[in-house]
């Protein structure tokens, strides 16, 4: 009991990893159980943020260099990137099929 | 030049006609004229490029090999194996910078022949962009420094193949010999596989030099030297596929199909040439055994080839057999040891067997464009039957023909004497150093064949009278693109291009000076003649085999003449005199009879086998279940009062749980290590038991309560329908049902590995 | 416990409370404005990591970018916009068992690993000239790569979403 107590105390690499694995189970989550096509982005961003945190934390307390800090621009500007294309899609399905339920999206071609 | 500078430019060669692929296979619509005078013009700044390596190899770091190698991936270490790292990397020795350079003059000249062969052709700018990843992947067997690469680039080398042969794939015979090709070369390549994974597991690296060095240190597979054998013949298959060796020559002619500078470049000069050149790198790692076979595929592939090119009609077919037997002539070499003839004869043979296949593209395209211009659309445009006297209309595609004819014969001046010569005196010293004098006997067969079948295709190609004067009024030399190449691949065929001096019956010169035989590291009770011992052996030969090859080549080139052009034996009435040979020959040994009443036939009834058991037996067990389930099922409600099915379920109940408990009874008194009485003991007291136990059930079966036995079997019939449900709501046709599914997998993989 | 402490904690609970908001909300723009929190939570994270550059970049980037696309997004894709817009949700229950079981693995994983950490942790620098050093130094390619991405993103994405003329 102790231990948990002292860990609680003490902000530090297995906090934030803890914290990312949560956002990443509900970031799959949404993705699993959402139809609307805009909610499984949301969750795809959620899982990236998750990744994010990650990267950072490692490098703040494993290696103590800026590499995670740079992967995670990369990881934020793939997401950017990410997001504006599938909007993009979202939308042109959405004109093809009325619809952005991506259960009833099973045509390549209309 | 530094020898960095010197590997940047090898790069750049490797990735130029790659950039050809790209650029011509996205934009050649919209290019002017599709983009050839890219295409061509690239090649020929390769080809400039790789003289300007290869003479300051030889200038400059002659004795030296040149190599970069980067870490391409590390999977650290992984359990069970031990350290895993991929090394790509590239090497620029004396060979590889001369095949750099053959590969480079041929793809060059191919390119600017093709640009008036192929004119107008549906698909022209796709087909330089395959050219060109076809160079590119021919380069990349040439440069590479490790097993990987070779392997990436040998299979990319068969898919332009396979393109390339069914570039007409509108024409049933095109595709289905572009897909002969295709599966006749896997059957190699999966062997080559086996041999590279044996070789990977034993040393951990797929780099040559540090197998070498291992293999050198006296690490072997599996601590056999069988095994070392078994790795170089299985590396050697794949050598069998793509040279069109014994037995998978047969897709060779049918890749004919394809368009003549194709077969010129992949099919004649430097593809098929990929496999002598796999066996030139790999040869120091070859035990003695393993040259044996190796000999005995290549002399074999040499003879079968001859004797078939003797009896075709198809210009483009006596070609075809001519470059298998010339391939197993090289094959034959580096077996037999001739390590610096072996890979002198692929060089020479490059240069006048691209030659060949481009002047009788030039005929081919004369012919068709003449039959054409009669509106014949029946005679076939490549068979030499319907040929002769076209030296008058087509003589510059005549002289350059005859040249590389005398070359491929072995006549002196040529190249190809020398290398023919080099062969055949490694041959004879192979024969008397190890007895195995069959070697050298169907090499100089062979020898007089080639020059008597290749005098047979010039004297009824270009000389005597036309059958037809009509047509041959319309045939004409081909434009300058052609005959260019033609003339360059003729001068390329004397004997001064490799050696640099002016003794034409001497092969000592600035190519045998740089392709200098390995010393072997296999350990030396299984190696091969080492060079001193060879080397004196190939002295004393030399004068024997050139005197020998000049008889020979002159009285096959003699007997072509009496039987050909003055007629004084009749060739139909021999063929007739000994017909069977002659159909026997005709149809080319039958092999492909042979492959398709065994392997296809084969294949088709192993299949059919299959579908049956699928159909009968599985199906047969299932709906089994299925019917037995609900006959059961329905019995038990129905019929339970009667006693039908229910008590035959009870009855095989009641039986599987007393033979469980006798079992049970059995091995829990039994002691832990029984005697054979002890077993004989306990297991009598087993069955005993199980007898009881089901008699019992018996005798207790009226007091069974009906609800227990109908309810277990409803219980089992319900769960088989649970089970249907559950299993067929995983197939939802539901995107994220598919990800949930593969995010178990995922779970799976990381508790296996947690572990 | 001090302050830093529980302002962390703070953080923590907006950041996967929003989070849990956006997962299982039925309304479509509410889990939009509860993403909103849950990107303003880990950019708080960012900076309790010291990575103060980061922070600013996913408030810039997150909230000012991506956040505004998807509630264009939202707007663009239903039809009445006065109607509540709902989402349906797809077989809950094996959804959150599975995601239970690899989230449990993973925390396994954290909890149960021996992490390789500093005893001494770098002294705190700005990050910023740092990652600039970065990107252009040992990072050039990927760099370079990434804004080609990003430019093939941009008119990719006008392409695709362009309505398509009647010719």
């Amino acid at each position: 009991m102790d231990d948990i107590l002292t860990w609680l105390e003490h902000p530090g690499l297995t906090h934030f990893l803890l914290l990312s694995v949560l956002l990443f189970s509900m970031g799959l989550y949404a993705i699993l159980t959402r139809k609307n096509a805009i909610m499984v982005l949301m969750g795809i961003e959620l899982m990236l943020n998750a990744s994010g945190i990650n990267f950072i934390a490692f490098g703040r307390y494993s290696t103590g260099t800026f590499d995670g800090q740079v992967i995670t621009v990369f990881v934020i500007i793939l997401a950017a990137a990410e997001a504006a294309i599938a909007l993009a899609i979202v939308l042109n399905i959405y004109q093809t099929f009325n619809t952005v339920n991506v259960d009833e999206i099973n045509k390549l071609k209309d | 030049m530094s020898p960095d500078t010197l590997l940047q430019l090898a790069v750049a060669i490797l990735l130029l006609p790659l950039l050809n692929f790209v650029v011509l296979v996205f934009f050649s619509k919209r290019l002017p004229r599709q983009g050839d005078w890219l295409a061509t013009g690239v090649l020929f700044v390769v080809l400039l490029m790789s003289i300007v390596v290869l003479a300051t190899k030889l200038g400059t770091y002659h004795d030296e090999t040149l190599q970069r190698s980067f870490p391409w991936v590390d999977f650290g270490n992984v359990p069970g194996f031990g350290p895993l790292t991929l090394q790509l990397g590239i090497m620029v020795d004396n060979i590889a910078a001369i095949m750099m350079v053959v590969v480079a003059i041929v793809s060059s000249f191919v390119h600017l022949f093709s640009i008036d062969y192929m004119r107008g052709d549906v698909r022209y700018g796709r087909y330089f962009a395959y050219l060109g990843v076809f160079t590119f992947s021919m380069l990349g067997i040439v440069i590479t420094n490790n097993f990987f690469m070779m392997y990436v680039s040998w299979e990319l080398v068969g898919l332009s193949s396979y393109l390339l042969i069914g570039h007409w794939f509108e024409k049933k015979s095109a595709s289905d010999a572009a897909n002969k090709a295709f599966i006749v070369n896997r059957i190699g390549d999966v062997g080559m596989f086996i041999g590279i994974m044996i070789l990977y597991a034993t040393f951990h690296t797929l780099s040559f030099d540090p197998i070498f060095a291992a293999i050198g240190a006296g690490q072997i597979p599996m601590g056999s030297e069988a095994w070392l054998t078994a790795a170089g013949i299985l590396v050697f298959c794949g050598a069998v596929g793509k040279s069109a060796q014994f037995p998978l020559h047969v897709w060779l002619p049918d890749a004919m199909e394809g368009p003549t500078p194709v077969s010129a470049l992949i099919h004649a000069a430097t593809m098929v040439a990929a496999g002598v050149y796999l066996v030139t790198r790999t040869f120091a790692m070859m035990t003695a055994d393993a040259l044996v076979v190796i000999a005995h595929v290549g002399a074999i592939t040499a003879f079968i080839a001859a004797t078939i090119a003797v009896t075709q009609n198809d210009i483009k077919k006596v070609l075809a057999y001519s470059t298998v037997s010339q391939l197993g002539y090289m094959v034959m070499g580096l077996g037999a040891g001739a390590y610096t003839a072996g890979f002198f004869h692929l060089s020479t043979h490059a240069m006048f067997k691209a030659g060949l296949f481009l002047g009788s593209g030039s005929v081919i395209h004369a012919m068709h464009h003449a039959l054409h211009h009669a509106n014949d659309h029946h005679t076939d445009a490549q068979d030499i039957r319907n040929m002769g006297g076209l030296r008058a209309k087509m003589p510059v595609t005549f002289w350059t023909f005859l040249i590389y004819t005398l070359a491929i014969s072995g006549v002196p001046l040529t190249s190809g004497f020398l290398s023919k010569d080099e062969l055949l005196a490694g041959t004879l010293a192979f024969g008397e150093l190890t007895g195995h004098m069959l070697i050298p006997i169907l090499a100089f067969g062979v020898a007089g064949m080639t020059a008597f079948y290749m005098f047979r295709l010039v004297i009824l190609t270009f000389l005597g009278e036309h059958k037809d004067p009509h047509r041959f009024d319309a045939v004409h030399e081909s434009p300058w693109t052609m005959t260019v190449p033609l003339t360059g691949f003729a001068i390329l065929s004397f004997f001064a291009v490799f050696t640099g001096t002016f003794n034409p019956f001497s092969a000592e010169g600035w190519f045998t000076d740089a392709v200098q035989r390995p010393a072997s590291v296999v350990p030396a009770a299984v190696a091969a003649a080492g060079n001193e011992v060879f080397g004196e052996a190939l002295h004393h030969a030399h004068g024997t085999a050139m005197i020998l090859s000049l008889i020979i080549a002159g009285t096959g080139i003699l007997l072509a003449f009496v039987t050909y052009y003055w007629r004084k034996i009749n060739a139909d009435a021999i063929a007739e005199k000994v017909k069977p040979l002659y159909t026997f020959l005709l149809n080319k040994w039958y092999f492909d009879e042979l492959y398709d009443a065994t392997a296809v036939k084969g294949t088709l009834a192993l299949t059919r086998a299959y579908a049956w058991f699928d159909a009968t037996v599985i199906d047969g067990i299932v709906n089994g279940t299925a019917r037995w389930t609900l006959g059961v099922t329905t019995g038990t409600r129905n019929t339970w009062e009667e006693g039908n099915f229910g008590a035959i379920a009870y009855s095989i109940a009641a039986g599987m749980a007393s033979v469980y408990a006798g079992w049970l009874l059995a091995s829990g008194l039994a002691p832990a290590e029984p005697s054979l009485g002890a077993i004989i003991q306990y297991g009598l007291l087993g069955i005993g038991a199980a007898g009881l136990s089901f008699f019992l059930f018996y005798v207790g079966v009226g007091g069974f309560d009906n609800k227990i036995v109908d309810g277990l079997v409803n219980l089992v019939a319900s769960l088989a329908g649970f089970f249907g449900i559950v299993s067929r709501r995983l197939q939802t046709g539901r995107i994220q049902t598919y990800l949930a599914l593969a995010l178990l997998g995922v779970m799976v993989f990381f508790l296996w590995f947690r572990g | 416990m001090d302050l830093a402490t529980v302002i962390f904690y703070v953080f923590v609970l907006i950041t996967l409370g929003s989070a849990a908001v956006v997962v299982v909300s039925r309304n479509i723009v509410r889990a939009a404005f509860a993403l909103l929190f849950t990107l303003f939570g880990v950019a708080a994270m960012y900076a309790f990591l010291m990575a103060d550059f980061l922070a600013v970049t996913q408030l810039l980037v997150y909230v000012g970018g991506i956040l505004v696309l998807l509630i264009f997004g939202v707007m663009l894709t239903n039809r009445q916009i006065s109607v509540d817009i709902k989402t349906g949700t797809v077989q809950t229950w094996l959804a959150a068992l599975i995601v239970a079981a690899l989230g449990g693995t993973l925390a396994g994983i954290v909890w149960s690993t021996q992490w390789n950490i500093l005893s001494q942790p770098p002294a705190e620098t700005a990050g910023a000239p740092k990652i600039g050093e970065m990107f252009l130094g040992s990072y050039l390619l990927p760099f370079e790569i990434a804004s080609a991405v990003l430019l093939v993103a941009l008119i990719g994405a006008a392409l695709i979403a362009r309505r398509e003329r009647t010719s």
